[in-house]
């Protein structure tokens, strides 16, 4: 068997993820052009396009815990591409929102945002997500120095419980939480392991200066 | 946008204004008129409308057949929702939360036999067996339109008789105000009674004098054949000018009582579903607009959706039940 670091690390592992991950939206793209969706293809399509981005921003918070339980280094080369598949299905999200749901209503929309608490967050977090997106190169990197750039991408974190609220603001409507339940526990173990490393890491230098 | 397309769909008239009401009054010169040729080109649309409301049967079970409704706004002129679409996206908790749930899991509820007991503030307090309770009245055909308060719509052909006919057979005393719905609850047959959701049984309620309108429909079939179990089988309510969660389906018990009923949505969440909760497009839910809908199988993905209308469009019927009554505190 190959090791994973051979795995990861093939020429061809990156245009599979990438393929893999348009596969939600090549199937959603197939269905609506076939009428395949159901009886209501612009909920399916708005809702079908929430549930990947959320698929995905757990997938893109879990590549660095991932990488360190298993010493798995390779898989850090996958972060960005998932990070942008993120913002990939977040602004298909708004699109059907937007065109499906308010029907590129201008007026209507900017009158909505502020109406509606879990849509404000929910364009809150595609708002906060959007620089991430925008300054996601190497040279992005270079311009703005390592630190801002880790700073400004920091804003995931804030994303992510975003996005949380958004899916339990919509579901609380008709109490219906178990789904919400399964993102925010995933979330909330991704988030946790990275607070449990940071207090493990400021714990050792203050041994040290015993 | 501020410029208005054809895209932008149409505010559809209510139905009493399609049809002048002299016209509908006199239905049995028109016929003979339309017999004999002299109608004229005027009269043609009107023929050619009341053929669209025949819809043919799917097929898929019994036949109840409806006669002629001869209540105002019985029949909506709208163009039928395929029975594909009204049987496989509804809500119906009981059998799962997603709209796709009940018609996969509805197969396990057991029609018949089925009774209905009436009881409470009432003179001739009765267990109907479902037989019975199809013989008491003359089944019509009702084409109505249903909004739901998630902002969808269809329009749907029931069979039934109105809600009235009971009513009246069971002698109502002067104290009954209110007449409450409970539906089944069997954790046997309906997997998901027991979930968080809602409290089991799913209640619902009517103020008397809502009950008692002509088209409150008691309803066992849709599209010429009995209800199938995924959309309330055998017997349910449709109150066409409310949103679709007030309409209860496979019901057991009709109560009459002096207290408004606390019904199922209100109990879950009471600044969101009130009691009346009439189509209302003034009146928005908490987390989303109801000024507009979209009509399942019609509108296409990139239509706009269409504006609600109020009461549904059967304002001309009911509006005079809410006289005087403030609809936002009331919603």
């Amino acid at each position: 068997m190959p090791s994973a670091a051979k795995v990861l690390l093939h020429p061809a592992a990156k245009p599979l993820v990438f393929v893999l991950a348009l596969l939600p939206f090549s199937w959603l793209f197939y269905g609506a052009y076939t009428d395949t969706l159901g009886a209501n293809p612009a909920e399916y399509l708005l809702r079908s396009t929430g549930d990947w981005t959320l698929r995905f921003l757990c997938l893109t918070l879990a590549v660095t815990p991932a990488r360190t339980l298993f010493k798995w280094p390779a898989l850090a080369r996958f972060r960005r591409m998932l990070g942008l598949f993120v913002y990939f299905y977040a602004t298909l999200h708004l699109l059907s929102y937007s065109w499906f749901d308010m029907g590129f209503d201008l007026e209507a929309i900017v009158l909505d945002i502020p109406k509606r608490p879990f849509i404000l967050v929910g364009f809150l977090a595609f708002v906060l997500l959007t620089p991430m997106a925008a300054t996601s190169f190497n040279r992005a990197i270079k311009a703005m120095g390592a630190r801002r750039w880790q700073m400004l991408h920091k804003a995931i974190y804030a994303i992510a419980a975003l996005a949380v609220l958004h899916f339990f603001w919509m579901r609380s409507g008709k109490n219906d939480f178990g789904e919400v339940a399964i993102y925010a526990a995933i979330l909330a173990v991704l988030l946790g392991w990275r607070v449990a490393n940071f207090m493990k890491k400021r714990a050792i230098p203050s041994v040290k200066s015993l | 946008m501020l410029i208005k397309t054809l895209s932008n769909g149409f505010d559809h008239p209510l139905a009493s204004e399609i049809t002048p009401q002299a016209v509908y009054s006199g239905r049995r010169d028109m016929m003979k008129l339309l017999a004999t040729g002299a109608a004229g080109a005027a009269m043609a649309g009107w023929a050619s409308r009341e053929a669209m409301a025949q819809t043919p049967r799917p097929g898929k079970l019994a036949v109840l057949a409806g006669g002629k409704s001869a209540v105002q706004g019985a029949i909506t002129m709208e163009k039928v929702t395929s029975y594909q679409d009204a049987s496989t996206y509804n809500n119906f908790y009981e059998f799962g939360t997603d709209k796709a749930d009940p018609a996969r899991n509805a197969h396990t509820l057991k029609p018949t036999p089925w009774t209905v007991e009436v009881e409470g503030l009432v003179k001739k307090p009765a267990k109907y067996a479902l037989e019975d309770l199809m013989k008491l009245s003359a089944m019509e055909e009702r084409v109505y339109r249903l909004r739901c308060v998630e902002g969808w719509s269809m329009v749907i052909p029931w069979v039934g008789y109105s809600m009235a006919e009971l009513i009246r057979k069971v002698e109502p005393l002067g104290s009954a105000k209110y007449v409450e719905f409970v539906t089944q609850a069997d954790p046997k047959t309906m997997p998901y009674v027991g979930s968080r959701v809602l409290e089991w049984p799913y209640v619902e309620g009517l103020r008397m004098d809502e009950a008692m309108h002509p088209l409150t429909l008691l309803t066992f079939g849709m599209y010429g054949e009995v209800l199938p179990n995924q959309n309330g089988a055998p017997v349910r309510l449709v109150v066409p000018w409310k949103y679709g969660f007030k309409s209860g389906k496979s019901l057991v018990k009709i109560r009459f009582t002096d207290k408004e009923p606390r019904t199922a949505w209100n109990k879950a969440a009471a600044q969101e579903y009130g009691f009346y909760s009439n189509v209302n497009p003034t009146v928005d839910h908490p987390r989303w607009s109801q000024a507009a809908e979209r009509r399942i199988g019609e509108d296409g993905l990139f239509a706009k959706k269409r504006k609600t209308l109020m009461f549904n469009g059967y304002e001309a019927q009911v509006g005079q039940l809410y006289a005087g009554m403030d609809l936002k505190k009331f919603f």
